[in-house]
């Protein structure tokens, strides 16, 4: 299936969704959908970097409150329409993403996830200290209560977020086909070999982190908007940090289906519940899941559903271990 | 007879441990060289020095007339450079067909060969059918015996169209007639002008393929020399066969 | 910027003795990041453990801390070797644990944290002991007990355990197993078994952390996470595995921090220590001791 054709199907999907929401009649629908859309569009740029390359971004967050904190910034500056705020929070993020991955990327894929930890802190640290975006005091948007044709102003958020997920998962599928999908499972494979074949590894680890910051930006540019209120522990908040994790491990983080099963379902299991259990318990639920899901089933849900279409237990498609593996220790 | 690799003066250590000390070496365009030398003695460490997966600190690579040193792994071997891993390292993910779809992809499509994607898939199979694994062409690797994974890996060196390659105990495992068949393949491979240099403990092999032999013991370089003549070697025999 | 003698001498004597207590939080890191190459991000989570218990039987029994995760610390050790059983199995084994075994790392850390807070509640929490509470004066410099006892009993740690991993014949194959399994079962060592008790020293060197930490500053669940950054930066910069440089680039993050904080204000010190693990691994990722 061609990806324009795609695409469409997408935003048909969506336009159906759509439908759907605005008919239950209650905006509460819009503001959980929001969430949930967000996630989708979180753990698919996740999985670019994550999934497809085997380099673990634990600073999803510090991605993500980049694109919040341009929309603020530049909402200071001079107010602009949300899809530019979202181009520009997806240009900060992803000039970023490619500045850390070209300081990091050189290394093993360890130090990459512990360099992102740090980036997050760094980040936050910088933006609580900088009052032009408001600090730790935080900032107040001010949104408009309705924007014709959409009624209230939640519901073109969420167009908005619809779009975007669609956009992302595309992106995703696209790359997943083409010679750079090859190219990244190479270096998820294998690094070395990647490169004695030829692959440019260190380029295709920078355009993954880049794409996948960029997203991750663009999904955050417009929740200064959603939350009318935006202070640095609800942006750097650790549930983006766990969600963007756990979601496409937990289903399945070898295609772009894997993500988008993840988000909607954990994401949607997570809206029901902090109406009705703590968020405290929420959280604790998504790190036993993640921790469960990556003993047992490694593939996720997509994985465990293949077992049981093939009716064979599949085991997991991992490099095979061997002794005296890295050639840098053997003479 | 142009020299396609130099090697001056190579040196390379691990902390306190000298793996390789002043290799000098070349091999012309067209030649069949065999390198041998016991376990531990560095060959490995001087492909993975050549091919760019190490760096060496002393002494230079020219391949080509290009001085190799500071570019990476993957430039090498855009520049016609392929080597086999001795523990072989497939895409596991990737079925044999994909993982010959690679180095089609990111190396002979770098050199400008912009091919289409059924000429791609078929030279995939070919490649595939010249180690016999094309029956498998849509198994992951994991489903391969150790043999059939070592002419995966040459199959992928192979598939990259090098000018120079180096094989890195591809025969380790393999009957008599599989070794046969293996130093065959090479050997056509060289008729169509590839060099290669055959790293391997199989003597057999090694004698009936080389045209040049060199061994490394202890990361020094002792012999360089015609087949014969380095066999009869005192310091050789000494060193590597009389024990 | 208010620059005076008294302010930076003070704030660097602070540095070198939080710097002690940093050494001993990273001795666990250092061995199981520097030795076994195994990314535990899930230490300080560990460490809050060790900080909540100790609380627990200073509040309950009156207890010192500090004896307590002592008493405690083959508990942690028995956490820590079935920890390391289950990432074995599940992940080093199948070669996954570059991504998956980060992520089983990244569960645990929330999973021990948000447990916390759900069990405590997210007030500070605080030990009472004799020497928490007394400062010493040597002239203008002003040094607090309960930050000199556990950089004392912290020094002690890391010399206790740099003794076992070069003299002890487990320890030295502890040392070994990072460089040479094959020799390692050649000697009829099973190199599995020695990860696992490695491990379980890095897990129980957490529960003396913990106590420390306690000691110094009240503990709340999520203090943990300003850690994770500080651990293996001084775990990096000191040369990965080697306690010596551990024990120097802990001191070293400690004065900066401090230095920082005093000079220019709290409130940037949390990306000091982030700052300069990103700078060491951008420019000299072997460490100042570089192996």
């Amino acid at each position: 299936m061609r990806s324009d054709f795609f695409l469409l199907i997408c935003i048909t999907a969506g336009a159906v969704l759509y439908a759907a929401a605005a008919a239950l009649g209650n905006d509460y629908v819009f503001f959980a959908g929001y969430v949930v859309l967000q996630y989708v569009v979180l753990s698919t740029a996740w999985n670019i970097l994550g999934g497809y390359c085997g380099y673990v971004n634990f600073g999803s967050a510090a991605f993500f409150a980049l694109g919040a904190y341009s929309t603020v910034a530049m909402h200071k500056l001079h107010p602009l329409p949300i899809p530019i705020l979202v181009l520009v929070g997806g240009v900060v993020s992803g000039v970023v993403g490619l500045g850390m991955g070209y300081l990091t990327l050189r290394l093993r894929g360890a130090f990459f996830a512990i360099a992102t930890l740090a980036l997050a802190v760094v980040l936050q640290t910088l933006v609580v200290n900088w009052d032009y975006v408001g600090g730790s005091r935080g900032a107040y948007i001010v949104r408009p209560e309705t924007l014709a044709p959409f009624g209230p102003y939640i519901r073109y958020l969420f167009t908005i977020m619809l779009m975007l997920a669609a956009g992302a998962v595309t992106v995703a599928r696209l790359i997943e086909r083409s010679r750079l999908g090859f190219g990244f499972a190479t270096i998820r494979d294998d690094e070395l070999a990647a490169e004695a074949s030829g692959v440019p590894t260190l380029r295709l680890k920078l355009v993954a982190t880049m794409i996948s910051g960029a997203l991750m930006g663009m999904a955050g540019a417009p929740f200064p908007y959603y939350i009318g209120f935006l202070q640095p522990s609800s942006a750097f908040g650790l549930d983006y940090a766990v969600n963007s994790i756990a979601m496409p491990l937990i289903g399945g983080t070898t295609s772009w289906v894997g993500p988008l099963i993840g988000a909607v379902l954990l994401g949607s299991l997570q809206q029901i519940a902090t109406v009705t259990i703590s968020s405290a318990v929420n959280l604790l639920i998504v790190g036993c899941l993640l921790v469960a899901f990556v003993i047992i089933a490694p593939n996720g849900i997509v994985g465990l559903v293949r077992q049981y279409i093939q009716n064979k237990p599949e085991d997991f498609v991992g490099r095979r271990k061997v002794e005296a593996d890295a050639p840098e220790h053997a003479p | 007879m142009s020299q396609l690799l130099e090697i001056e003066r190579l040196g390379k250590r691990f902390g306190g441990f000298v793996a390789l000390e002043d290799i000098s070496l070349s091999v012309a365009a067209g030649e069949r060289v065999g390198l041998i030398g016991p376990n531990g003695s560095g060959k490995s460490t001087l492909v993975n020095c050549i091919c760019g997966t190490l760096r060496n600190e002393a002494g230079s690579v020219r391949f080509d007339g290009h001085r190799l040193d500071g570019s990476t792994a993957h430039q090498r071997t855009h520049r016609g450079l392929a080597r086999t891993f001795q523990l072989p390292r497939p895409f596991a993910s990737l079925c044999l067909l994909d993982n010959m779809r690679i180095p089609l992809l990111y190396t002979v499509a770098a050199r400008g060969g912009g091919r289409s994607a059924p000429d791609i898939e078929a030279r995939c199979f070919e490649v595939l059918r010249e180690v016999g694994l094309e029956d498998k062409a849509r198994r992951l690797p994991r489903e391969l015996t150790q043999v059939e994974m070592r002419k995966l890996e040459l199959a992928r060196a192979m598939a990259a169209e090098p000018k120079l390659l180096i094989a890195d105990e591809s025969m380790a495992g393999l009957t008599h007639s599989e070794v046969e068949d293996i130093v065959a393949l090479l050997k056509r491979l060289n008729e169509h002008g590839v060099t290669i240099i055959l790293i391997e403990h199989i003597m057999r092999a090694v004698m009936s393929f080389s045209q040049r032999l060199i061994v490394l013991v202890s990361g020094r370089k002792i012999a360089d020399g015609l087949p014969d003549q380095v066999v009869r070697d005192p310091d050789v025999e000494r060193a590597y066969l009389g024990q | 910027m208010i620059f005076s003698f008294d302010l930076l001498v003070n704030a660097v004597v602070s540095g070198i003795l939080i710097g002690g207590f940093y050494a001993a939080v990273t001795a666990g890191v250092s061995l199981s990041f520097g030795v076994l190459d195994i990314v535990n991000i899930a230490h300080p989570a560990f460490i809050i453990l060790g900080s909540y218990t100790a609380y627990l039987v200073n509040a309950t029994l009156g207890v010192d801390p500090i004896l307590t995760s002592i008493v405690l610390a083959p508990a942690f050790y028995a956490l820590g070797a079935a920890i390391y059983q289950i990432y074995y199995v599940s992940f080093e084994k199948r070669g996954q644990e570059s991504l998956r075994g980060l992520a089983f790392f990244f569960g645990l850390l929330f999973i021990t944290e948000v447990s916390l807070v759900l069990y405590f509640g997210v007030d500070y929490r605080y030990v009472e002991a004799s020497y928490i509470g007394p400062t010493w004066h040597f002239g203008f410099i002003d040094v607090p007990l309960r930050i000199v006892v556990p950089f004392l009993v912290s020094l002690l740690l890391i010399a206790t355990l740099q003794l076992v991993l070069t003299r002890s014949f487990v320890g030295r194959a502890i040392m070994a197993v990072a460089q040479d399994q094959l020799a390692l079962r050649l000697l009829a060592v099973d190199p599995i078994r020695i990860k696992r008790i490695a491990f379980g020293i890095s897990i129980a060197t957490a529960s003396l952390a913990g106590a420390f930490l306690i000691i110094i500053q009240p503990v709340e669940p999520s203090v943990g996470r300003e850690y994770i950054g500080r651990v293996f930066a001084i775990c990096v910069l000191g040369g990965m595995g080697s306690l010596p440089g551990t024990a120097i680039a802990a001191m070293l993050v400690g004065i900066v921090e401090s230095l920082t904080a005093t000079f220019y204000g709290p409130s940037w010190a949390p990306a000091v220590s982030f700052g300069f693990l990103l700078l060491t691994l951008a420019v000299r990722p072997a460490g100042l001791l570089g192996r």
